[in-house]
């Protein structure tokens, strides 16, 4: 049966499925709201989430969304029980414009199994991905694996300036602006900074125009010296340049991957700690009975589409059907925890599945 | 059964569509009083005129409530998502020319394209607490080209009119709209990025994917594109 045509109950029954698999596994059933102020996701996630989720108006409340995803309530959910460790499940609708595949579903029904545990990320994050693994099995999926935090490391790692630590980190999740910072500061950029200074300076000299809007002189003048002290900054190694290719575009098998990030380590020391963080996963991993010789492993995974992930992420994928959405996805998500909680440190990891996609998938029907 | 064209039923761009059609045999105009919107067409027969606004033209298009359609290339991509399946661009028509463009303050001296404006925007952030903000109508186009040019922390503000004015009166600090001359933003001391327009819109003929055609329509297109030239 076509994923369009699935009838709901057919979906809601497979959803209840799901959710008393995560609650054996020792999960609290959780709801939320569907409709959410939206206010705090628009500061989490910015223009985008407004040009993916509804968005919609209440005199009284002001703007107000349709539920994107259960993430933020859910993270939300947690810090106001103050259990600690938890797991939760839940069911239920999201809603998202697809303006580029119109041919996507508006309003699905996800199930989702989240871990606040900080006490040993690498287990919890093992926990995470073989309960998904293991229910998902009988469909024959392809598994994704990758981890930002690695990337993230080597980019804290650098011998440079905080300012452009920052820069790059920043841009993570925006491979093309990302490309074009690690450009503009390594050696082949040096001219561009210089130019770049160059031109602003000719602008001071000829600016005679008022200052107008809320941005003041004083921040202006900031960028300007900043643009200065960017421009007589030594650049970013050529060798630490091409360690960081070499991390962006390591895709391997999870073996072959942790022997090359070993060698990775030698020449890059501040990446060790993420490194043996993989490892002690894997392990983890490995005494629950996942296939970890063959499991894919790509650095860069979900470097695009999943902005608040900032560690292991993983997807599930039906097999030769790349046009399709995955039909589960998760990952770690500390970073984004910390924002919602006002720096307070909430370890969490969880992920999502369609239990449409897995009827459509049973049905051998896509 | 009748071909409907939309034009746009006021100014200098219904001007220019009547004169390009002339210039092809085609003689639009209004009838009636000349603020009453009801128009007839000659040199051809089978073909309708309706006089609408601009910026409905798109979405009668996209309805199939009118077959052919003259209006921006700017709205009709700004307003209808996955345009291309509801709409065919026809002949584009060589006036009626403007950018959308995205504007600074000219006293943002360290800011003049877009890796400066993600620059400012990050600081921008950072000082006062909320995202950098871009005045628009083009919600649709600003947000597309700022996410393929990975622009971040900024927001996009809707401002119908006088856009130009919103950093002056502190409801915006960027401004992105459609400008020919740029002479309204020089006037409110304003620049232009130095990149690419976000586009470059032109007057432009389409024709409706999703209105009905009869065979007595087609007839009566095929005339038509013979007369104004347009191949297949």
């Amino acid at each position: 049966m076509p994923l369009k045509t699935m009838p709901k109950s057919r979906v809601r029954a497979e959803a209840a499925r799901l959710k008393t698999y995560f609650e054996g596994l020792g999960a609290v059933d959780v709801e939320t709201d569907i409709l959410l102020p939206a206010e705090v996701l628009l500061d989490l996630y910015g223009e985008d989430i407004r040009h993916r989720a509804y968005v919609t108006n209440d005199p009284a409340r002001g703007e107000m969304m349709l539920r994107p995803d259960f993430t933020v309530p859910v993270v939300q959910t947690h810090m106001d029980s103050g259990a600690d460790p938890a797991r939760y499940t839940y069911a239920g609708e999201v809603f998202r414009k697809q303006d580029d595949l119109l041919d996507r579903a508006a309003e699905y029904i996800q199930v989702g199994y989240e871990v606040f545990d900080g006490s040993n990320p690498a287990a919890a994050d093992a926990e995470v991905f073989a309960a998904f693994s293991d229910i998902l099995s009988p469909l024959g999926l392809r598994a994704a694996t990758g981890d930002i935090g690695i990337l993230m490391a080597a980019v804290r790692g650098l011998k440079t300036t905080e300012t452009r630590r920052n820069a790059l980190l920043r841009h993570i999740w925006r491979p093309r602006r990302f490309r074009a910072l690690m450009n503009r500061y390594s050696v082949k950029g040096a001219e561009m900074r210089e130019e770049n200074f160059a031109r602003v300076r000719a602008n001071m000299a000829a600016n005679n125009a008022p200052a107008i809007g809320l941005r003041t002189e004083t921040e202006i003048l900031d960028r300007v010296m900043a643009l200065s002290t960017d421009a007589a900054e030594p650049s970013i190694s050529s060798s630490e340049i091409e360690l960081l290719n070499d991390i962006l575009s390591l895709k391997e098998t999870v073996p072959h991957v942790l022997s090359a990030l070993r060698d990775i380590a030698v020449d890059m020391d501040a990446i060790l700690p993420a490194v043996n963080q993989l490892r002690a996963r894997v392990d983890a991993l490995d005494a629950r009975g996942v296939d970890v010789e063959n499991l894919e492993f790509e650095t860069a995974y979900g470097r695009t589409s999943m902005e608040y992930y900032d560690g292991f992420v993983f997807g599930f994928y039906a097999e030769g059907r790349a046009d399709l959405p995955p039909v589960a996805t998760g990952g770690r998500y500390d970073a984004l925890t910390s924002v919602l909680g006002h720096g307070r440190s909430i370890p969490a990891v969880g992920g999502v599945m369609r239990p449409a996609m897995i009827l459509a998938v049973q049905e051998g029907a896509l | 059964m009748t071909i409907k064209l939309g034009i746009p039923s006021k100014g200098r761009l219904m001007d220019k569509t009547f004169d390009w059609f002339a210039a092809r045999g085609i003689t639009l105009k209004q009838t009636g009083a000349e603020r009453e919107y009801s128009g007839a067409v000659e040199g051809i027969d089978g073909v309708e005129l309706v006089l609408l606004s601009a910026s409905e033209i798109p979405r009668e298009l996209a309805a199939g409530r009118i077959h052919l359609g003259v209006t921006g290339s700017d709205l009709v991509r700004d307003k209808l998502v996955g345009w291309d399946t509801k709409i065919g661009e026809l002949s584009v028509m060589g006036f009626g020319h403007a950018d959308l463009i995205i504007a600074v303050p000219k006293a943002w001296v360290d800011v003049d394209n877009l890796d400066d404006l993600d620059a400012a925007a990050s600081a921008f952030r950072k000082r006062h607490g909320f995202r950098l903000r871009i005045a628009t109508k083009y919600h649709h186009l600003v947000h597309e080209f700022l996410k393929a040019n990975g622009v971040a922390d900024y927001q996009l503000v809707d401002s119908q009119g006088a856009t130009e004015g919103t950093v002056k009166n502190l409801t915006a600090e960027v401004v992105a709209d459609i400008t020919s001359t740029g002479e309204t933003l020089r006037a409110n001391h304003l620049k232009i990025l130095t990149c690419e327009p976000v586009h470059k819109s032109q007057a432009t003929l389409f024709k409706s994917r999703t209105a009905p055609w009869s065979d007595a329509d087609r007839a009566t297109m095929f005339e038509l594109k013979q007369k104004l030239d347009l191949g297949d």
